[in-house]
């Protein structure tokens, strides 16, 4: 996302990588490396619509394509921090770890261990999983040669 | 006209349990899940997404199993869904260029910079029914080839760069952008709502308009200048944080149609587009949505409107699957009363028409009465 974005903060890209985890990977980031930690909701996880656009001829005026489920939640940790979480679908307990996960990045003391063991091991999956498809797609890549037809 | 009728719950009430019970069907056939038919029949779940215009597949496909496959049905179930949601806003335009590409094809060059890659399609079957998979035969791992890792430019961008095809509407930040899901569609339509309204039309409806554009009704002259199927990423802007963050992933469908150049006095001659989009893999509809997109404009080119696909209020007001279900299937409800009436009138009249013809004596009893 930082090419779309040159200025945006690395705690953008972050949170992009959360919103991509899977909630198992979180739950258990939690558990393996910080069991018993503490945070509250500052907002209800709630689930809502965004709606999302299209534009016209692919790089036009915008359109609107249609909405998308999105949870999100905003917690609180015990030291302060307050961390946002937001991912496409209905799953709020993934929304409330994104938001955990976001808020203790932002605490010096957890920046390294969040990267090394929740943001690292989702990108390298993410990664894998895009090599895979890429790989499956070039084998389907196709060159088609032109054939003369007739006697004109 | 309908009029309101009281009683027959415990009927409705059976009715509805005798739904749930033939849904289900045969008891010894293993129950489907929502997550079979999310994984199986995706092809299924992309149209429910796409028509029903909200994207979440594990929905998708519980409305799939609820409506017992019937799509429309399916589709009803979202939009109802979605209505029960609170909306947090717009997202940034989704940005088609940067899409990680799973299938990208183009019919107007053969050798174009990042190559035509076939992905999962149902082109060059043969469509025979593949008994090998009732058996449930295990499916072997795909061929995989190195990757090319090159940015594959959009192919009207190769052909823009000649000049030789109409730039799209520029795009504004600021600008409004129509949304027919908050204001009631008005006549004539801006492109957005057009647009919006072909995304979320019925394929049935679209491709049927589509086909008639190549018949004759409304020629167009389409190339297929690029198919693309992948997943772009989901930008949305965070008030309290002050920046946009990516929400994940979704799959989309992009059709870039190229038709009938158009020129004046004063611009050189250029290939005008029509535009296909939509949620999953959903390239008829991508497609049809595109030649209909394209005939729409009509007016702009000066070309002469007289077909069906040309006429802005007949396809704006018929595409959508939703109303049309609703309007059409509200004729099974009792119109007791409205049939009364036209009853009523039409022995009036027959018994008029009857005693001017050839007198009392022929007038039938009334049996019913």
């Amino acid at each position: 996302m930082d090419k779309h974005h040159p200025h945006a903060p690395p705690r953008a890209a972050i949170i992009g990588t959360l919103a991509r985890a899977e909630t198992s990977e979180l739950r258990e980031a939690v558990h393996a490396h910080w069991p018993g930690l503490q945070w509250r909701e500052a907002k209800p996880a709630e689930a809502g619509l965004v709606m999302l656009r299209g534009r016209t001829g692919g790089d036009g005026a915008a359109f609107n394509l249609g909405e998308a489920t999105v949870a999100r939640a905003v917690i609180d940790l015990e030291t302060g921090e307050r961390g946002h979480g937001q991912c496409l679908g209905r799953d709020m307990e993934k929304a409330r770890l994104a938001a955990v996960f976001d808020a203790l990045w932002q605490r010096e003391t957890d920046r390294d261990a969040v990267e090394r063991h929740v943001i690292a091991p989702v990108r390298a999956r993410i990664a894998r999983q895009g090599a895979n498809d890429a790989a499956r797609a070039a084998a389907t890549r196709v060159n088609f040669f032109t054939l003369v037809r007739g006697e004109d | 006209m309908y009029v309101a009728v009281k009683g027959g719950e415990a009927a409705i009430a059976n009715a509805h349990g005798l739904l749930a019970h033939d849904r289900r069907g045969d008891t010894a056939v293993p129950e489907l899940t929502p997550e079979q038919i999310r994984e199986q029949l995706s092809i299924a779940v992309d149209r429910v997404m796409t028509e029903g215009s909200l994207f979440d597949r594990d929905l998708a496909a519980l409305a799939i199993k609820q409506a017992r496959g019937d799509l429309i049905e399916a589709i009803f179930l979202v939009r109802a869904y979605r209505t029960t949601l609170p909306r947090f806003g717009f997202a940034v335009p989704l940005d088609t260029a940067a899409m990680r590409i799973r299938r990208r094809i183009s019919a107007t060059y053969k050798d174009l910079p990042g190559g035509q890659v076939l992905g999962p399609t149902f082109d060059y079957t043969h469509r025979l029914i593949d008994f090998a998979l009732a058996a449930g035969t295990p499916v072997p791992e795909p061929q995989t080839a190195p990757a090319d890792t090159a940015r594959a430019p959009r192919v009207t961008d190769i052909i823009g760069g000649e000049d030789m095809i109409e730039r799209n509407p520029p795009h504004d930040p600021d600008a409004p952008v129509g949304d027919l899901t908050r204001d009631p569609l008005a006549f004539p339509a801006g492109r957005d709502l057009r647009l919006q309204n072909l995304a979320r039309g019925d394929e049935g409806f679209l491709l049927a308009l589509g086909y008639s554009t190549q018949r004759g009704y409304g020629r167009t002259h389409p190339f297929v200048g690029e198919i693309r199927m992948g997943e772009v990423e989901v930008e949305f802007f965070i008030e309290d944080l002050g920046f946009a963050v990516s929400l994940g992933e979704i799959t989309v469908t992009e059709c870039q149609m190229v038709n009938q150049f158009k020129g004046s006095a004063t611009e050189p001659a250029r290939f005008t587009r029509g535009y296909g989009l939509g949620f999953g893999h959903c390239e008829r509809k991508a497609m049809s949505m595109a030649l209909v997109d394209r005939a729409l404009r009509a007016d702009e080119f000066e070309e002469e409107r007289k077909a069906p696909a040309q006429d802005e209020e007949f396809v704006l007001s018929h595409s959508d699957n939703v109303q049309s279900t609703g309007f059409v299937e509200h004729l099974k409800l009792p119109h007791y009363v409205d049939f009364q009436a036209e009853i009523t009138f039409l022995r009036e009249l027959r018994r008029k028409h009857g005693a001017a013809q050839a007198g009392p004596q022929h007038i039938m009893p009334e049996a019913a009465e």
